[in-house]
């Protein structure tokens, strides 16, 4: 186990150097003059110059990226937003509970839906629940998500009048801008068209592939096995069919919510959430290399500490694997 | 009245490419504490028997007729709640590979503990207790450590003597091991064989014991069903089948079996496939393989019909009486010289 924790800490490291310096590098071909940008539109020439240097923009890149290392190991900072002198720190600090409510909320929500559809599809093949099962998958499958959250928030949202269109309220009571809204209610209210989205796309995968590893170890030796010994059919599915089944629905699991968290670019600008991948698309198109770093180093976090879980997981569901 | 009584049984398979005549008409019946080796190729129907009496195919896809009684009580279509209180109780079932057998995920106390429970109203720790005893009983060295162990931390031929225990803890009066040594070292075949020769004098049970090995057949077995293509084709007590088998499938079989005195370069083989259930020839099913066929054979289905020793022995062939007699007799002297020219 310690063994493993080592391992995973160098792998995150490399991994982090390696997403960082990509992002430096693209930002250097792409040609872009973020100092323009952040002056405004009356600017002189001398002005720009000015803010060039104060952003250390007229450095040569490596000495910029070593600027960004050294912030993160002497001030714990991942710099200044070139736009608005905003800590990047607090920017994704903003974002990131926003994009946490829509991933969590929204797997709670495609879970709930995958799991019980799937197993009773996997146990009644060629039934009508498990064709009607598959319409939805191939709708999930097919649909962007641009598509699916407008048609949400026109007919729930607009037509019927029953959720907000847009728009985010911070969970913890009073928090956020004074006049905002907030709480658990209004925040869930807020949320429940998100979720909806992601409940369809993902709920297809989800759909599909519990249906397939619930099929696969149900016609496993040990399930016969198991029936042979006088097990009910219910307890022969809980007991053996469903941990053994759950191994590859983990894996994807926890890829999908360490990807997800690094940005839900589409949902969140189709519900005006700002999140991680709002920010993200932002950030580009105003050349702010800082809150772009800023997000894919969070992005990186998610993704490594998500397989660490999925790792964790794997080992305790299945014997057979050790963490070494 | 024998413990177990099939009577004309068919299994019937519904499949995309069509309906599966995987059982076609066995009859054949278990006293108690006897053993009956059941041989046979893949696809002989001879697994799909022995599922469908423990009532293990899907229902969705199976069509059965016929009749199983067990100790006396007719057990084809019951309920499956009924069923289930056979299953694991009455009759133990062993399956071919221990090795995808047993659930990786749970610990072999746990899946013994769950046979005791779902039969008896006893506390975990008596079940544990169990447990170890039966692990003890199948010769399992530090029982009471190893009870804890997950199955990927057995051997191939620990993992059969823990799928022996489990059949075995609620004392069952039939035991069916469905080639229960085939995927083991022929080493780990012998003990597993004696221990279950030696379980069976403890227990009083009787066995049924499928297989497409002879050797352990004429090991184990008092009698012996010989199945092709769905069907018994020759049904006998074991020492007459080796003494005097009366169809040409067997002779084929007990010609390919292995010897290790004989100055013969190869084995004898029985040429061709296996035949399709899906669409099986006509007449007798072994016609398109056997080397002595004529032209009745493609026509129709032998019967089961006696031989010399009588209703104790019977088969299914058009050859004559004295036909068999005479190819058997030059089969054996060949057999016969050639061990002796090695000896």
């Amino acid at each position: 186990m310690l063994y493993f924790l080592i391992r995973r800490f160098f792998w995150a490291i490399f991994l982090f150097f390696c997403a960082t310096v990509i992002t430096y590098i693209i930002f250097f071909v792409i040609p872009s003059d973020p100092a323009s940008i952040a002056c405004g539109t009356h600017c002189t020439p001398q002005q720009i110059v000015h803010i060039r240097h104060s952003l250390h923009l007229d450095l040569p890149i490596y000495q910029q990226y070593w600027l960004f290392l050294w912030n993160i190991i002497r001030h714990q900072s991942l710099g200044y937003s070139y736009v608005n002198g905003v800590s990047v720190r607090w920017i994704i600090g903003q974002d990131a509970p926003v994009t946490a409510s829509l991933v969590f909320g929204g797997a709670v929500f495609w879970l709930a839906i995958s799991i019980p559809i799937g197993i009773l599809s996997a146990l009644r093949p060629r039934s009508i629940l498990d064709r009607f099962g598959m319409i939805f998958v191939l709708i999930g499958i097919s649909a962007p998500a641009v598509w699916i959250g407008l048609i949400l928030a026109y007919v729930i949202g607009f037509k019927l009048g029953w959720t907000p269109i847009a728009g985010y309220c911070n969970l913890i009571p009073g928090s956020g801008v004074a006049g905002s809204c907030s709480g658990p209610a209004q925040w869930a209210y807020h949320m429940i068209l998100p979720w909806l989205t992601f409940m369809f796309l993902f709920a297809a995968l989800y759909v599909r592939l519990i249906r397939a590893t619930v099929m696969e170890t149900m016609s496993e030796d040990y399930v016969r096995t198991a029936r042979a010994k006088g097990a009910p059919g219910q307890r022969v599915l809980v007991q053996h069919v469903l941990r053994n089944s759950m191994l590859p629905v983990v894996t994807i699991l926890g890829m999908d919510i360490g990807l997800a968290l690094g940005g839900a670019v589409f949902t969140e600008t189709v519900f005006q959430l700002r999140g991680l991948g709002s920010e993200l698309i932002l950030s580009a198109n105003r050349d702010d290399l800082p809150v772009v770093v800023g997000v894919v180093v969070f992005a990186c976090i998610a993704v490594i500490v998500f397989n660490f879980i999925v790792d964790v997981a794997y080992a305790w569901l299945d014997p057979r694997i050790r963490l070494d | 009245m024998a413990l177990l009584e099939v009577d004309d049984l068919v299994t019937r398979f519904r499949t995309d490419d069509g309906i599966v005549k995987a059982v076609s008409g066995v009859t054949f019946s278990l006293d108690r504490g006897k053993t009956l080796g059941v041989v046979g190729e893949s696809g002989s129907g001879k697994s799909v028997t022995f599922l469908t009496v423990m009532g293990l195919n899907d229902p969705r896809h199976t069509e059965t007729t016929g009749s199983v009684r067990f100790d006396g009580n007719e057990i084809l279509g019951l309920s499956t709640s009924q069923m289930r209180g056979i299953r694991g109780r009455r009759i133990g079932m062993i399956f071919q590979d221990p090795m995808t057998s047993l659930n990786p995920v749970k610990t072999i106390g746990w899946q013994l503990q769950e046979a005791v429970l779902l039969h008896n109203d006893v506390t975990k720790e008596e079940a544990r207790k169990r447990a170890i005893d039966i692990l003890k009983e199948v010769e399992i060295p530090r029982a009471d450590t190893r009870v804890d162990d997950y199955p990927h931390q057995f051997s191939g031929g620990m993992r059969q003597r823990v799928m022996i225990a489990m059949a075995l803890i609620n004392n069952p009066e039939v035991l069916i091991a469905d080639e229960p040594t085939t995927a083991l070292d022929v080493t780990t075949q012998a003990q597993i064989l004696r221990l279950m020769t030696k379980l069976q004098k403890e227990h009083e049970m009787a066995i049924v014991m499928i297989t497409h090995d002879l050797g352990v057949v004429a090991e184990l077995a008092d009698d012996v069903l010989v199945m092709y293509g769905g069907r018994i084709v020759e049904k006998s007590e074991v020492h007459d089948l080796f003494e005097k088998p009366e169809m040409p499938y067997t002779w084929g079989l007990l010609g390919s079996l292995p010897r290790l005195n004989t100055t013969a370069e190869r084995l004898e083989q029985i040429p061709g496939q296996p035949p399709s259930l899906l669409r099986p020839p006509r007449g007798c099913a072994f016609n398109p393989r056997c080397p002595y066929v004529f032209d009745r054979c493609r026509e129709e289905l032998p019967d089961l019909r006696a031989g010399a020793v009588g209703e104790g022995h019977t088969f299914r062939c058009h050859l004559a009486d004295e036909d068999r007699a005479r190819i058997w007799d030059a089969k054996k002297a060949a057999l016969e010289a050639a061990e002796g020219s090695a000896a």
